[in-house]
């Protein structure tokens, strides 16, 4: 075993304990906050480097670090690590964007009081999503899931001041909560039929094939294998932190935290983890007993999910005014696009799509980071606008960014991982309908950036600060400005991958999909000649989106921040649901909740008027016992003993006047005593 | 009347002449003096009861006023320190006044 897969647990270990250095300073020392965190990024970032050189030795690598981590009886708990292609993957693209985007905090919350605390809360998420990625062990990777939950409600919630960030951070623990109930029955539910937790165990592993088979041979109720009910149990937990459809919702409030926190959890990592997730145990979702035909029942149920979610986020997105909203929408959507790919067409495509995704998403997250800042905070789309002459570097990167996330051909990242989803999705057996509920998601993700950066970059600026009669010098400071280096130059290097990314997985090379299934690569001209068709298609559907964006939003360019939408004025009420989000959260309020509530409210009455009136009533016993003994002490035994005390007082005082003080009194008293006993014994005495 | 008469009678009457002293004196040193006439009278019946007892021992009588002499001068001292406590305390050693210890 070589040195690094034993070191590996040093990589989240080094922002942990950057996190723990952070949290012990104090608020005054903020000067270390950012040289601490951002050099345990860098560090666990060249380790990560080293791991994945690694595993570019021998296609199909991969090794496994064990340990016994509890012992009960015979039984031994054991956690591990393991280094495989999936896992350097994704160590160095969270080491890499994570670490571009602490260094793009240092400008962004340059003035926040709070700037240690942040890169603390940083530094933790980095430990728990790195922790996450290594682990061998579902528990141990569950851990990590719900530290990773931690960290993200803390950052959400980072401005708690504000009660709709308050609200939206406890929205998001709550929601993803509702998945993880579900991931932690599969894995028990796992740990209660093969006995172990261990992915790879030498052969004994929960996803090798001794335990693979007793699973697929196992059933539940209704004829449903026994590896698909705890699939489907595990993917709860992926749908909740990975924001798929029905448990979205947290995902757009979550924006109410810091740009740089939605750039790293809610765009390029965290929820990714998700698919992650799901990458990972993949052996065990793909598996059909002998003689089983098509696509398991788990990888269907993921498809469908993903296609939904991919289609019905994009529509939300078109109907959204607020920036970061339309980006957190719009990563519902790509979310859902991997997890198509993952269920069509196996770990590489949706780990493809994962790792461009998490460069550009990050690339746009902080652009609109950067647009924000420089516009004095400004969020709302309509209140942009000729943003493009004010800001020409966040300008030309956001641009990468859009083309990337619409999938504009051949250059961009985002065109060849889409592509390869599209591709997969047309070959998927079972149903037509994700193909064309992709190309359809596809289509609007084109319209609704064109839409966006229409808004924010042309025209004219119509921030609410602009009034007529202002000196030069004062529109100067109203109007919006370009960010500091510090934060335009991780975008451009963001920029820089958004677009060289793609060619590691374009079908004339496919490296990275070989690469991470395990498999030499070698050129493929005849795939690639097969998926001509294909990219002519995607290309279609993106100039398709962009022309229709353009068609709408560039020719009539908007005057002024209270204008209609124009889709508004086409069909108020097609764009009203898109507005209102389809009502999701209006319905979860009229259901779930408000079941919820009743159910408190219900819950309340049984405490206060059943479970109360029996305290009560005791209580009531209580006191009136307490009330019968204070009688009895006060009127029987204290006035007993009050009569005798007074008895004994005026004996003292009458027998205290005795007691002159007069010494010659007492004398005299002595003087006839004496006299008495002399007669005494003068006349007794004789006898 | 015999010797031995004679002398008791001596010795009541010094007895009668402390007692009366110490009833009658307010000044608290006088009072202490009287109680030395009475304790003196006591002693003058021991060794006249020693003196004229005819199978006396060899000097029990002697040694046990002597004893009681020094006692009275142990006691004699006791008293005058604590008279002279009690002037500093009150500016007077008229036992009338002085009755604070009544309960």
């Amino acid at each position: 075993m070589s040195l690094i897969v034993q070191h590996l647990w040093l990589i989240p270990a080094l922002p942990l304990l950057a996190a723990g250095l952070l949290a012990i300073q104090r608020k005054e020392e903020r000067i270390h906050a950012a040289p601490i965190a951002i050099g345990a990024m860098a560090i666990a970032f060249l380790l990560s480097l080293i791991a994945l050189a690694e595993t570019l030795g021998q296609p199909g690598y991969r090794e496994a670090f064990n340990f016994n981590w509890l012992s009960l009886g015979d039984t031994h708990l054991q956690l591990g690590w393991v280094l495989d292609p999936l896992t350097a993957a994704m160590l160095v693209m969270v080491t890499f964007v994570g670490g571009l985007i602490f260094i793009f905090s240092i400008g962004y919350m340059a003035h926040d009081e709070n700037y240690l605390r942040f890169f603390c809360f940083l530094s933790l998420f980095a430990a728990a999503m790195l922790g996450l990625i290594i682990a061998n062990n579902l528990l141990l990777l569950f851990m990590c899931w719900e530290l990773v939950g931690l960290a993200s409600y803390l950052l959400i919630g980072f401005w708690f001041h504000k009660p709709s960030a308050a609200a939206a951070a406890k929205k998001a623990f709550m929601t993803t909560r509702i998945g993880d109930i579900g991931f932690l029955l599969g894995m028990v539910w796992l740990y209660a039929d093969t006995g172990t937790l261990l992915f790879y165990d030498g052969g004994n592993g929960c996803l090798e094939q001794s335990a693979l088979t007793r699973l697929v041979t196992g059933t539940v109720g209704a004829g449903m294998l026994l590896s698909t009910a705890i699939s489907l149990l595990i993917f709860c937990g992926a749908v909740g932190k990975s924001g798929q459809f029905p448990l979205h919702v947290w995902l757009p409030d979550a924006m109410e935290g810091p740009t740089p926190v939605s750039a790293l959890i809610h765009a390029a990592t965290m929820v990714a983890a998700g698919v992650f997730l799901m990458a990972r145990i993949h052996p065990l979702l793909e598996i059909q007993p002998l003689g089983g035909e098509g696509v398991s029942t788990a990888l269907q149920v993921i498809t469908w999910i993903g296609a939904i979610t991919a289609l019905f986020a994009a529509l939300i997105a078109v109907g959204q005014y607020d920036i970061k909203r339309i980006l957190a929408y719009s990563t519902v959507s790509q979310l859902g696009f991997m997890f198509i790919g993952l269920g069509t067409g196996g770990v590489a495509v949706a780990m493809f799509h994962l790792l461009t995704h998490a460069f550009f998403k990050a690339l746009l997250f902080l652009g609109s980071g950067s647009i924000i800042h420089g516009c004095h905070e400004e969020q709302d789309i309509r209140k942009m606008g000729g943003v493009a002459k004010f800001m020409p570097v966040t300008f030309a990167c956001y641009t990468i960014g859009m083309l990337a996330l619409a999938g504009f051909p051949l250059v961009f990242s985002g065109f060849w991982s889409k592509d390869e989803i599209l591709h997969s999705a047309w070959a998927f057996g079972p149903s037509k309908w994700p193909f064309l509920m992709g190309v359809a998601g596809a289509f609007l993700t084109a319209f609704y950036m064109t839409r966006q950066m229409f808004y924010v970059f042309s025209g004219e600026y119509r921030g609410a600060h602009h009034t007529k009669h202002e000196s030069p010098a004062e529109a100067q400071a109203h109007d919006p400005h370009e960010s500091p280096p510090v934060m335009t130059r991780p975008l451009i290097i963001l920029a820089g991958f958004a677009i060289v990314l793609g060619f590691f997985g374009t079908p004339l090379y496919p490296w990275l999909q070989s690469w991470l299934e395990g498999r030499a690569a070698h050129f493929g001209f005849h795939e690639f000649t097969h998926a001509i068709p294909m990219m002519l298609l995607s290309a279609v559907i993106v100039f398709g989106g962009v022309i229709a964006g353009w068609w709408y939003y560039g020719l009539i360019s908007h005057q002024r921040a209270d204008e209609p939408d124009p889709l508004e004025r086409k069909n108020a009420e097609v764009f009203g649901w898109a507005k209102a989000r389809f009502f999701i959260d209006e319905l979860y309020e009229l259901s779930v909740i408000k079941w919820a509530g009743d159910f408190a409210r219900f819950a309340e009455w049984l405490d206060q008027r059943v479970l109360g009136g029996v305290v009560y009533f005791t209580g009531l016993i209580t006191t009136g016992f307490a009330w019968a003994a204070r009688m009895a002490d006060e009127y029987l035994v204290n006035l007993g003993f009050d009569l005798g005390c007074r008895g004994l007082k005026q004996g003292g005082g009458k027998l205290g006047g005795w007691q002159s003080g007069q010494v010659q009194s007492y004398l005299r008293v002595f003087g006839v005593a004496l006299v008495v006993v002399v007669l005494v014994l003068a006349w007794g005495g004789g006898r | 009347m015999t010797e031995l008469q004679a002398y008791l009678l001596i010795a009541a009457l010094l007895f009668c002449v402390g007692l009366a002293g110490a009833l009658t004196r307010r000044n608290a040193i006088l009072v202490l003096v009287g109680i030395e006439l009475m304790l003196n009278a006591a002693n003058l019946n021991f060794i006249a009861f020693w003196r004229f007892n005819p199978n006396a021992a060899a000097i029990d009588g002697v040694m046990f006023v002597i004893f009681s002499i020094a006692i009275a001068a142990a006691e004699a001292a006791v008293g005058l320190a604590l008279i002279i406590a009690i002037y500093r305390h009150y500016k007077t050693s008229n036992v009338d006044e002085v009755k604070e210890l009544k309960g």
